[in-house]
């Protein structure tokens, strides 16, 4: 195909996705009106199963399909960079001395740690009632075990931070989505549908498996986010090429050669 | 008008955050630059009534991305000096 048809080809496909495109658009609701098709039923579905956070009820009941597509990408991104961000054979660990940490910083990231972790275990238990969930709350209580980096030094973080546990909850949380969907199935119901008493609406127990697959996604989310920040520290503070120290001293030789030439 | 006020301003503010972080060049003042262009797009989603998004922006954007990016300049930076070290010898 030459550039003239391809670009012909092109021009086609661009006029019909813009054709396409004002047509759609011109039958959208206005900015910030009141009314919405989707919104006006995905509320009242949300409501009808007792779950006032409606996101979550879209996130985990309506559209719990999508959410276990959505979690693989996270663990499939997770898992292509431990693979890349491996340890090689060129390389080695040399691992970190204790550091000095000024007095207020240690102080504020101790204090901050526990209110950070718990704030995160706070948003991921209320992902069904109130904003956030899983994967929100999940984030905010992975970074808070990273405190302690700020607050002591790597070796502490490293010393609680056990990356095969978190590797295994990671795992764990990701395998938990399709399995609950699967136990779903076992009661007759489609995959992954509600099937849980709806409960109380505005409380902890209430939503049906909403708060369950939040739960699955929460661990997921905290340990991969673990797991991925290890790697990123682990190669900017513990892994150190070898190679590097090897050229090091055939650089040097070479230089010292040239520096005894130079002199005679 | 009165009603979009809030939208307005937190969509200039993405805009003058967004532009501040491309045109800073050093990366790692960019990464600051980019923790403040998460912080103005949380605070975007929370005006257009979005706080599940404006949480994860603001749990993603504005500590996650950062911190990779640093440890990443920080690999590099470590790499190019070692580099440099063996040069020197």
């Amino acid at each position: 195909m030459s550039l003239r048809v391809r670009m012909v080809v092109l021009a086609v496909g661009l006029l019909g996705l813009a054709a396409m495109l004002v047509a759609a658009f011109r039958k959208l609701p206005g900015f910030g009106g009141s009314w919405h098709p989707y919104g006006q039923r995905a509320v009242e579905t949300a409501l009808g199963r007792h779950t006032s956070n409606v996101i979550a009820s879209i996130n985990f009941d309506q559209r719990a399909f999508d959410t276990m597509g959505e979690q693989a990408i996270l663990f499939g991104a997770v898992l292509g960079t431990v693979v890349i961000l491996r340890t090689t054979r060129d390389e080695r660990r040399v691992e970190p001395e204790p550091a000095r940490v000024p007095a207020p910083l240690r102080r504020y990231a101790l204090a901050v740690l526990p209110v950070t972790l718990l704030t995160g275990l706070y948003v991921v238990a209320h992902g069904q009632v109130s904003p956030g969930g899983g994967f929100q709350g999940g984030v905010v209580a992975a970074t808070a075990l990273h405190l302690l980096y700020i607050a002591v030094d790597y070796r502490a973080l490293q010393r609680v931070r056990s990356v095969p546990l978190f590797t295994l909850a990671d795992a764990a949380g990701e395998a938990g989505y399709p399995l609950l969907g699967l136990g779903v199935l076992m009661t007759g119901a489609s995959f992954l549908e509600n099937v849980l008493p709806y409960g109380t609406l505005g409380t902890l127990s209430s939503g049906g498996t909403v708060p369950v697959l939040n739960a699955a996604i929460g661990l997921e989310v905290a340990a991969a986010v673990v797991v991925l920040l290890a790697q990123f520290l682990d190669q900017a503070i513990v892994i150190e090429s070898e190679d590097g120290e090897q050229g090091a001293g055939s650089v040097g030789d070479g230089d010292g050669r040239r520096g005894e030439g130079g002199a005679a | 008008m009165a009603d979009d006020l809030p939208i307005v301003l937190a969509l200039l503010l993405v805009t003058v955050a967004g532009t501040a972080t491309v045109l800073t060049r050093d990366p790692v003042r960019q990464v600051f630059a980019l923790a403040g262009l998460g912080l103005a797009l949380a605070l975007l989603f929370a005006v257009l009534q979005a706080p599940d998004v404006a949480l994860s922006q603001l749990a993603v954007g504005t500590a996650l991305t950062p911190l990779m990016v640093l440890l990443s300049v920080r690999k590099v930076r470590r790499k190019a000096r070692s580099e440099r070290r063996e040069e020197h010898e």
